[in-house]
C-alpha cells in the first residue's frame, strides 16, 4: 500500500500544487532536462495525451532554440501561442434557417447543452424549434422540455421508443413551417462503436439533408471536459459518420482542463466552438482559446 | 495516431535486437518502461499513478531470469500485466450486506457518470438475486431525473421512492422507514450528480449520509475518465469515505485506465461494471480482463466467454467433429451466423480483438450486417443437397436461389466464395490444433 499512500499525499492538494508547480516553473532560470520533464507533467495532467505533448514540447524546443529563448517566462509566453495555433480555426459565418444537430456519447451533457443554446439564440432575437430526438433515455424528454419552458421555446417531441428519424422528420416540417429560424436537434447519447446507434444517427443526419436543403447545416459533438484521450476516438467515429463541424466542451467548471480537444484540433481539425461552465442556462460561452490556454499553463 | 497497437508489439520492437539470454538488460528495461508509461498514459492512467507504477515495475524486471518459452517483451508484458491484476484486484468486491435489514446502497459521482442507469441495473440484478429492492430518488435538481428513475424502476419492476424535491436526507430517512415497514431489504439511493468542488452539494451528500448510515457508498465513475479521475475519486472518498466503485460506459472503446488511476488513490474496490444500455448490461469487475483492456491487448477472455455463451456446447461439438472431418458445410455457416449474431454481430466481436479498439478499418462490406442477412436468406433458399454440397450450384440453380431469396447472381457468389475461404480457414485451424485464426 505504500504506493497508494504516496499518490494521495501528492494530489492531496492537486489544484494548489499545480498552480504552485507552474509558478514555480516559469519563474525558475535554467531551461534543463528538469524543466521539460516538469512541463511534460503539467500537459500530461491536463489530458493533452502523451503524443499531442510531445509534439507540442518538441515544436516549443525548436522555437526557443531559434528565438534562442533564455528564460522561463518567455517559454510561457511562447508555449501559449503554440497551444493557441493549434486551436485557432476560422468558424463559418452563421445563416438563418439553420439546423444544429448535438450528438455525443452519454452523459456528456447534450440535452442541457440544448437547453442552454435555445436560450442564447433567443436572447439574440431568432425564433427556435427544438427537436427532442433522444427517444430512448427515460424521461430525455421530460427533461428537455424543462430547458425549453426555460428557455422560452417551442420544443416538437413524441413519446419514448419512437423512432428518432421520424421525429426529426416531422419537426423539420413544423419548423419549416413555422419559419423557425434555429433548429435544435437532440440526439440520443451513443457510444461511437456502437455501428447500429452511428446508422440510426446517419439517418437523421440524411433527413435533415433531404428535407430542410435551404438551411444551413452544423453537427456539433458535445464532449465531456472530463474525458481523456477516448475524446479522440470519439470525434473520429462521429465524424466519419455525420462530418462533425465543431466541438462542444462541457463540464469545463470542475478540475478538469479538457486538453484533449488540443489532439484532436492537430489531429482532426475539429475547432472547438463553445464551453459548458456550469447546469445554468446562460452558462454556455464561446470558445476562448486564450481562456482556454491559460487554464491550464496559468496559475490561478 | 492510427489503431490503437497492442503493446506487446511495440515491446516486441524494443527487444527486438536482445538476443543474449540471462537477466534482462538494464538498457532494454528503460527502453520498454518507455513504451509503458506511453501506453498506460495514452490509456488515460494518471501520469503521477504512471510514475510509481513505472519505478515498481522497473525493480522487478531488473532481477527477473528470461523465461526459455516466452521472448523478453512477452515477458515484460506479463509482469506489467501481473503487477495491474493485483493493483486493481480486491477481496471485498461484493456488496456488502447489512445485518440489520435494509441494506442501503448510496450512489455518488459528477454528472453524466450514469448513476440513475446504474441504479435500475443494479435494482434489477439484486431482484435477480432474489432480494427486494427499493429505488429511491434523491436527485433534486437535474429537471425530470426524478421521472428518469420512476421509468428505469418501472422497467425493471422496482418500487420508487420520491418526495419531489424536499431535502435529499429526509426522502432519504423516508424511503429507509418506508422500507422497514413494507418488507424491502435493499434500498438504493440515487443522488443528483455535482461537481466535487462543489462545496454545498457536497454537503448534502453528506447529510444523507449522516442520516440513513449507508451499507455501501458507491462512487459511479465514467471509464472514460481522464486524468481528473484521481482528484474526482480522491474528493469523494475524503469527504464521504466510500466503500466501492462503479465503473460506467465500458462497452465504449476506451482503454479505462481511470479504473487503475481510482483504485491506486483511494484504495477502494471495484464492484461492479456498466456494460451496455439494457437493465442487464451489468457484470463484476473482473481486474485481469482490465489490465489487458489498459495495455491495449484487447478483451480476449471476454471474447472467448461470449463466444461460448453464444455457440451451445452441442452446435461447438458437432462443429467441431465436422472441422476434423473437412465436412463443413452451409448449414454449418449458417449455425456460425447465427452464433455471430448471438455474440452482438460483427461489429462488437470486432472490437474486443486485440489492436481494434473500435478503430478497425475493415473493409466496410464486410462488416455489414445486412449482407449476414442476405447470406442467411439465400442458404435458407438451398436444397439440403446444395448446402451439403455447395459445389453443385451452377448456373440454373444459382439463378433459383437467388430468386428464391430475392436477392443477385452476384450476392449469391459472393457467399459461396466467402464459404470457399471460410472451409480452408478451417482446414487451417486443423492443422493448427483447433487453435483460433487470430
Amino acid at each position: 500500500m505504500g504506493i497508494f499512500a504516496k499518490i494521495k499525499n501528492a494530489l492531496k492538494k492537486t489544484k494548489d500544487a499545480i498552480a504552485y508547480r507552474l509558478n514555480k516553473l516559469f519563474t525558475g532560470g535554467v531551461l534543463n532536462d528538469d524543466f521539460y520533464d516538469e512541463l511534460e507533467m503539467i500537459l500530461l495532467s491536463a489530458d493533452i495525451g502523451s503524443e499531442t505533448t510531445e509534439s507540442i514540447l518538441d515544436e516549443l524546443k525548436t522555437q526557443i532554440d531559434k528565438k534562442h529563448v533564455k528564460k522561463s517566462a518567455e517559454v510561457r509566453i511562447l508555449l501559449k501561442e503554440i497551444m493557441h495555433d493549434i486551436l485557432d480555426f476560422e468558424l463559418p459565418k452563421e445563416e438563418y434557417p439553420l439546423v444544429i444537430l448535438i450528438a455525443g456519447v452519454n452523459g456528456v451533457g447534450k440535452t442541457t447543452t440544448i437547453g442552454k443554446l435555445a436560450n442564447n439564440y433567443k436572447k439574440a432575437g431568432k425564433s427556435v424549434t427544438i427537436v427532442a430526438g433522444d427517444t430512448f433515455r427515460a424521461a430525455a424528454s421530460d427533461q428537455l422540455t424543462v430547458w425549453a419552458d426555460r428557455a422560452g421555446v417551442r420544443i416538437v417531441k413524441q413519446g419514448e421508443g419512437s423512432d428518432a428519424a421520424a421525429v426529426v422528420y416531422d419537426a423539420l416540417q413544423s419548423a419549416k413551417s413555422k419559419n423557425t429560424q434555429v433548429t435544435l436537434i437532440d440526439t440520443a447519447g451513443r457510444l461511437h462503436n456502437k455501428v447500429n446507434l452511428m446508422e440510426e444517427l446517419k439517418k437523421i443526419d440524411r433527413i435533415i439533408d433531404r428535407e430542410f436543403p435551404e438551411a444551413m447545416r452544423l453537427n456539433y459533438i458535445v464532449l465531456d471536459a472530463t474525458t481523456g484521450q477516448n475524446a479522440l476516438s470519439q470525434v473520429d467515429l462521429f465524424n466519419e459518420a455525420i462530418d462533425i463541424d465543431g466541438i462542444i466542451l462541457t463540464k469545463l467548471d470542475g478540475t478538469a482542463k479538457g486538453g484533449v480537444v488540443l489532439g484532436i484540433a492537430g489531429e482532426q481539425e475539429v475547432p472547438v466552438v463553445y464551453v459548458g461552465v456550469g447546469e445554468g442556462i446562460d452558462d454556455l460561452e464561446k470558445f476562448d482559446i486564450d481562456d482556454f490556454v491559460s487554464g491550464i499553463v496559468d496559475a490561478e | 495516431m492510427g489503431v490503437f497497437s497492442g503493446l506487446g508489439d511495440k515491446l516486441k520492437h524494443v527487444f527486438s535486437k536482445l538476443t543474449a539470454r540471462g537477466k534482462l538488460d538494464e538498457y532494454e528495461i528503460k527502453q520498454a518502461m518507455r513504451e509503458i508509461r506511453i501506453a498506460l498514459l495514452e490509456a488515460d492512467v494518471n501520469f503521477t499513478v504512471v510514475k510509481d507504477f513505472i519505478s515498481k515495475i522497473s525493480e522487478r524486471a531488473k532481477g527477473e531470469e528470461i523465461v526459455k518459452s516466452v521472448t523478453p517483451g512477452q515477458q515484460v508484458v506479463k509482469i506489467v500485466h501481473d503487477e495491474l491484476v493485483e493493483l486493481m484486484g480486491s477481496k471485498n468486491a461484493k456488496l456488502a450486506v447489512s445485518s440489520k435489514p435494509p441494506t442501503i446502497i448510496m450512489m455518488c459521482g459528477l454528472q453524466g457518470a450514469g448513476k440513475t442507469t446504474m441504479c435500475g441495473k443494479l435494482g434489477a440484478l439484486l431482484k435477480k438475486q432474489g432480494k427486494k429492492p427499493l429505488l429511491v430518488a434523491c436527485d433534486i435538481y437535474r429537471p425530470a431525473a426524478i421521472n428518469q428513475l420512476q421509468v428505469v424502476g418501472k422497467n425493471v419492476g422496482l418500487e420508487v421512492f420520491e418526495k419531489g424535491t424536499q431535502k435529499p436526507a429526509k426522502t432519504a430517512e423516508q424511503a429507509v422507514k418506508h422500507a422497514t415497514n413494507n418488507g424491502f431489504d435493499t434500498v438504493i439511493i440515487d443522488t443528483a450528480g455535482r461537481l466535487h468542488i462543489n462545496d454545498d452539494l457536497m454537503r448534502e451528500l453528506e447529510e444523507v449520509k449522516k442520516v440513513v448510515s449507508p451499507t455501501e457508498i458507491l462512487l459511479t465513475v465514467d471509464a472514460m475518465t481522464g486524468q481528473d479521475a484521481v482528484t474526482v475519486a480522491t474528493t469523494f472518498n475524503q469527504r464521504l469515505d466510500v466503500t466501492g466503485v462503479i465503473l460506467t460506459k465500458l462497452d465504449g472503446d476506451t482503454r479505462g485506465g481511470a479504473a487503475l488511476s481510482i483504485k491506486a488513490v483511494t484504495g477502494k474496490p471495484i464492484k461492479f461494471c456498466g456494460v451496455g444500455e439494457k437493465s442487464g448490461d451489468i457484470e463484476v469487475f473482473h481486474p485481469d480482463r482490465m489490465a489487458s483492456r489498459i495495455l491495449g491487448m484487447g478483451d480476449i477472455v471476454s471474447l472467448v466467454e461470449k463466444a461460448q455463451e453464444a455457440m451451445d456446447e452441442e452446435a461447438i461439438k458437432k462443429m467441431e467433429k465436422r472441422v476434423k472431418d473437412a465436412n463443413f458445410t452451409l448449414d454449418d455457416f449458417l449455425v456460425q451466423f447465427e452464433s455471430l449474431k448471438k455474440m452482438g454481430g460483427i461489429s462488437e466481436v470486432m472490437q474486443m480483438l486485440p489492436g481494434m479498439g473500435g478503430r478497425f478499418k475493415f473493409n466496410e462490406k464486410d462488416i455489414d450486417e445486412k449482407r449476414i442477412e442476405k447470406f442467411k436468406a439465400i442458404i435458407c433458399s438451398m436444397t439440403k443437397k446444395e448446402r451439403e454440397h455447395p459445389e453443385i450450384v451452377k448456373s440454373s440453380r444459382r439463378r433459383r436461389i437467388c430468386a428464391g431469396s430475392g436477392t443477385t447472381i452476384q450476392d449469391v457468389n459472393q457467399l459461396l466464395k466467402q464459404f470457399e475461404q471460410t472451409r480452408d480457414m478451417m482446414k487451417k485451424m486443423k492443422n493448427n490444433k483447433g487453435r483460433l485464426p487470430f
